[in-house]
């Protein structure tokens, strides 16, 4: 367990060679597995992997992030300048209009840095669909997004919060320095314009990823957990704990490398391999729009640019029918939701 | 672990040891499952006591296995190390109050 960082830069700003998406999928590539994730799935009947329809569109409004967290798997920071324009936005939310999709799932980055977040929260709530703002929570305790609770209770977003911890030192390990206080206090913020009081129908959930090369705990079990002790220690309250396994795409990859975890740790994530798990993929209902229009079918796949493998390939041409049962592109990272209780934006999925 | 007897690899053979005794085994092993279950104590807790234990026997391959287990189940490394403690404490205090025994046997045969 080395210690952190003093400041984590991102990837592209350290000119490392992982920055590139085809340099990670080599890395992973080169490693021996026992198995390939496609005969993972001829063997347990599931191929090809198609989608069953598309629950949730996940726009990921740019890379920009006031954080640098240490297992990000987009390479966020302050750095990164890679944002959506007006004009892609616009093309997201005229193929919602068109569509029968019922959640926009907004993530990034920090998606609120996004001069676009407002525009698509609220053109989407006009269309009646529910919105998602993926939080980190410390952009709340920035100076000027200090209205951001009241703004999301105004429209009713759900809001899934970043916490890998109930406790400072593995927040701080995994996000930062004093990301964990900074986190607890836009929590109390959250709390107190009515989210996760479970009267409201303002739902605040959290997510916590392992802080270090190992799988997510019973989601169950850690959300009682995380309950008792974040009331009793902060009089925090939350709705619901989603468990999410850390990917090996990006800044956790290069950890997995740089502590030797990488090849122990791959052959975990195939060895935990559960059919179950593999049903309930997240790709199988979601379709994940960059922050230049292009379509992937998960934000994974995004970020090591596997676009779908079938027409269209940019929101502009988007077309419900043609998409909806589409074949999902997969590779060795695909181990990652399929391992023990599986692994998905909402949590474990087995 | 690099003392050969004790190979890192050799605990995910463990479930091997039902081959000659299957009916003998499975008993073990689904006993073993079930202890670890959340119950009255959560799974959690019982990982922490399986890591401080395993510190008392000074298992190495269990010692390795509820780390794991521990960080799976949300447990941090401060409270893993005060799980350690725990099994410390026990081990120096029972070496320390057998103590008495010595004190009681020497007061008898002393002047």
């Amino acid at each position: 367990m080395s210690e952190p960082a003093k400041r984590l830069e991102t990837l592209h700003a350290r000119g490392r060679a992982l920055a590139s998406p085809a340099e990670q999928r080599r890395v992973l590539r080169e490693l021996p597995l026992v198995e390939e994730f496609d005969d993972a799935l001829v063997r347990t009947g599931l191929a090809p992997l198609t989608a069953t329809g598309i629950e949730v569109l996940q726009i990921n409004l740019g890379k920009l992030c006031n954080q640098t967290c240490r297992h990000c798997h987009v390479d966020a920071g302050p750095d990164r300048r890679e944002t959506m324009s007006r004009q892609t936005a616009e093309a997201c939310m005229r193929a919602l209009e068109r569509s029968t999709i019922a959640t926009v799932d907004l993530t990034g980055g920090a998606p609120e840095l996004s001069p676009q977040f407002r525009f698509v929260v609220e053109r989407s709530r006009e269309l009646g669909r529910h919105v998602i703002d993926r939080c980190n929570l410390t952009i709340i305790e920035t100076p000027s997004f200090a209205d951001l609770p009241e703004y999301l209770a105004r429209h009713r977003v759900e809001v899934i919060a970043s916490l890998p911890h109930y406790r400072k030192l593995g927040t701080d390990r995994q996000r930062g320095a004093g990301v964990f206080e900074k986190s607890i206090s836009a929590l109390r913020k959250l709390n107190a314009v009515g989210y996760g009081d479970g009267r409201s129908g303002l739902e605040l959930n959290l997510v916590t990823n392992p802080v270090g090369a190992f799988l997510p705990g019973c989601q169950a079990s850690l959300e009682a957990e995380w309950k008792r002790e974040l009331e009793r220690d902060f009089g925090v309250r939350f709705d619901s704990l989603f468990t999410i396994t850390n990917m090996p795409v990006a800044r956790y990859l290069e950890w997995l490398v740089d502590s030797d975890n990488l090849g122990q740790y791959l052959e975990r994530l195939v060895t935990a391999f559960n059919p179950s798990a593999a049903r309930g993929v997240m790709c199988r209902k979601t379709l994940s729009v960059a922050w230049d229009g292009t379509l992937y079918d998960c934000d994974f796949n995004q970020m090591l640019e596997l676009g779908t493998v079938v027409q269209p390939r940019r929101i502009e041409d988007f077309d419900e029918a043609l998409l909806t049962r589409r074949a999902i592109a997969t590779d060795r990272h695909c181990f990652g939701c399929t391992a023990g209780a599986g692994s998905s934006c909402g949590g474990a999925t087995a | 672990m690099s003392d050969p007897y004790y190979d890192a690899k050799d605990l995910k053979h463990f479930g091997d040891m039902a081959e000659h005794a299957p009916h003998l085994g499975k008993k073990f092993f689904d006993y073993y499952g079930a202890v670890f279950e959340d119950g009255a104590l959560s799974a959690r807790e019982k990982s922490l006591i399986a890591l401080a234990v395993a510190h008392a026997v000074q298992c190495p391959y269990c010692i390795d296995a509820y780390t794991t287990a521990s960080l799976e189940k949300g447990a941090d490394i401060e409270q893993m190390t005060e799980a350690v403690h725990v099994a410390c404490a026990i081990r120096g205090g029972a070496s320390l109050v057998h103590g008495v025994q010595m004190r009681n046997r020497a007061q008898k045969l002393g002047m």
